[in-house]
């Protein structure tokens, strides 16, 4: 037995013949019992990652082991030892919610009864029992998301696959699912979570890796990541493009980073954003220059990017 | 738990799994044609529509050989009717390819041909339902069978099992296909030839000679004359084992290539 849940060795995989490296050399260890995250825009690799190492695709060369099991050796060994939600993998709309997870049981080779028993619990552990006997197509987005959920936990897999369980939720199901991940992480399953949210990887996962055009870019612990990059953006709106890009100088020295021209808005990232804030207003105010907005804010993914790679995570259309 | 671990690795156990998927899966998709009945009322008035569009606006100016045309027309609305079914199998591969379930079966300890075969298995049964409601509206319009119950039963089984032969081929086109209309459009150059250009609607002898050498050696006009002589109690020579014959090596190759497929569907 090894101590990591998931390794993956110089994984590589393209499509269309070649032309497009979808994952370029990706090697991954992800301790047992820890949520991992793999941060990326759209197109970055995350979810062929996923495909991979849930033995749905084939790498074009390297190795994962899953649960202690060959992904190509041994998939239905790891299969076995796996659960898979997300933005692809679905439910099915004709069903009820019960009708969902019982299926899912079987095919998971539970008996009846304890795949109907286990469906129970489950919609009642997601607060899904009013709704289970309705088909799934009357749900809301929040409540596929948790029944998908519950459909990857039916037959209770020591490792789980996540893929950007939370994209296109409301902030209150996005909360309640980041609920629903912790406990499961306590209670001992291996998360591998994929996610273009900073803020998420930053709430869940202990260690990360961002994903760049199927290439590793930065690995580590959120602290880390963001102790590279800084805490906070402060961006400051001039009157027009030209005051922002001509003033630039004032205030250039007050971070470590690049800075980043968008418009008339000039963002810099920073640690102590308050006080760079005020030194921003003193500054231009000295300079008698027109300061049109001041905002603070988290840093986001494209600010990670930036950061990271000197370009915006700009979308791949796969 | 352990009981069940240890069964797996058995081949017995293996293949009681196989079955057991099979059965869930043909069951999920039955479920599912319940809760769409448009989908039902659709499919069942299409043959219907077909009935009595040939039996009452073309009927006249077809002249069938032997008895009337009416029952020359029932078995091969019923041939064409069971083939047109595996339209349906496309279309509903490629729905759940498009949904993302493919997805999520292909990540479970399930048997690999048990969608393909729950799919196709599913809509044998639709065709079994079909079966019986042209029949009964065969018999309104005055069809009156003379083989006897037991030819009619062997024509019904005989049909509905070359029907499900030739549904994994639709079944690979449901999976290669990008979206569920294109799975649909790309049946039709497929299946009106095969069902028109055939001795279901029309008496060979009535196409120009060109057609006939196709339309009577193929496949489904072969289905077409056992059923016909089945049912009829009319001589059809060795039809009914061509049929089989096609039908059996229609699955031989068609089952693999289609599951190939699936094996690899993204």
């Amino acid at each position: 037995m090894t101590q990591f849940a998931i390794e993956a060795r110089n994984i590589v995989k393209t499509f269309r013949d070649g032309e497009v490296r979808a994952l370029d050399g990706v090697s991954l260890n992800v301790p047992v019992g820890q949520v991992f995250g793999l941060l990326g825009p759209n197109g970055s690799g995350k979810t062929t990652m996923v495909r991979i190492l849930s033995t749905i695709l084939a790498a074009d060369s390297g190795e994962a082991v899953v649960a202690g099991h060959d992904v190509t050796a041994a998939a239905d060994a790891v299969r076995r030892s796996i659960g898979l939600a997300g933005q692809y993998a679905t439910v099915d709309e004709n069903l009820t919610g019960f009708e969902n997870l019982r299926m899912i049981g079987r095919l998971n080779h539970l008996t009846k009864a304890q795949a109907s028993a286990t469906a129970h619990e489950l919609l009642e552990r997601f607060g899904l029992t009013d709704a289970g006997q309705r088909p799934a197509k009357t749900y809301s987005g929040g409540m596929r998301r948790r029944l998908d959920l519950a459909a990857a936990l039916v037959a209770q897999p020591p490792v789980l696959f996540l893929d950007e369980p939370t994209t296109g939720l409301d902030p209150q199901s996005r909360q309640d699912l980041w609920v629903i991940i912790e406990e499961l992480v306590a209670s001992g399953v291996t998360v591998l979570l994929t996610t273009q949210y900073l803020e998420e990887a930053d709430r869940l996962a202990s260690q990360l890796v961002v994903l760049d055009h199927g290439r590793i870019i930065a690995e580590g612990t959120p602290a880390d990541l963001k102790a590279n990059l800084g805490t906070t953006v402060v961006a400051v709106t001039f009157a027009s493009h030209h005051d922002a890009t001509s003033n630039l100088h004032l205030i250039r020295d007050l971070t470590k980073n690049e800075p980043n021209i968008d418009g008339a808005t000039v963002e810099l990232t920073v640690n102590s954003g308050p006080q760079v804030a005020a030194d921003v207003i003193r500054r231009l105010d000295q300079a008698n220059i027109a300061v049109v907005g001041l905002a603070l804010r988290e840093p986001s993914l494209d600010d990670v990017f930036l950061n990271l790679t000197g370009h915006k995570a700009e979308e791949v259309v796969a | 738990m352990n009981t069940s671990v240890q069964s797996r690795d058995s081949l017995i156990g293996r293949l009681r799994w196989a079955f057991s998927d099979v059965a869930t899966i043909t069951q999920r998709n039955l479920i599912a044609v319940m809760r769409v009945p448009a989908a039902i009322v659709f499919v069942i008035l299409q043959p219907v529509m077909f009935v009595l569009l040939f039996r009452y606006v073309f009927g006249g100016a077809i002249t069938a050989p032997g008895s009337s045309y009416v029952n020359f027309l029932i078995p091969g609305i019923l041939v064409q009717t069971t083939i047109f079914g595996a339209v349906g199998t496309a279309i509903g591969l490629a729905e759940d390819l498009a949904r993302g379930l493919i997805e999520r079966f292909r990540a479970l300890p399930m048997a690999r041909m048990a969608v393909l075969a729950g799919r196709t298995l599913s809509d044998l049964v639709r065709n079994v339902v079909i079966l019986i409601v042209i029949t009964v509206i065969g018999f309104a319009v005055g069809f009156r069978p003379t083989g006897g119950v037991i030819a009619y039963f062997q024509a019904s089984f005989l049909m509905l099992f070359f029907a499900f032969c030739l549904s994994w081929g639709f079944a690979f086109i449901g999976l290669a296909a990008p979206n569920s209309e294109t799975a649909q459009a790309m049946t039709f150059p497929l299946i009106f030839p095969i069902t028109f250009a055939s001795s279901i609607f029309v008496p060979v002898e009535t196409m120009p000679g060109w057609l006939q050498a196709f339309a009577n050696n193929q496949p489904v006009s072969q289905a077409a004359a056992a059923v016909r002589g089945l049912m009829l109690g009319t001589p059809h020579g060795n039809a009914t084992w061509w049929t089989l014959g096609y039908g059996i090596v229609f699955l031989a190759i068609l089952a693999p290539v289609a599951t190939r497929r699936y094996r690899r569907a993204a």
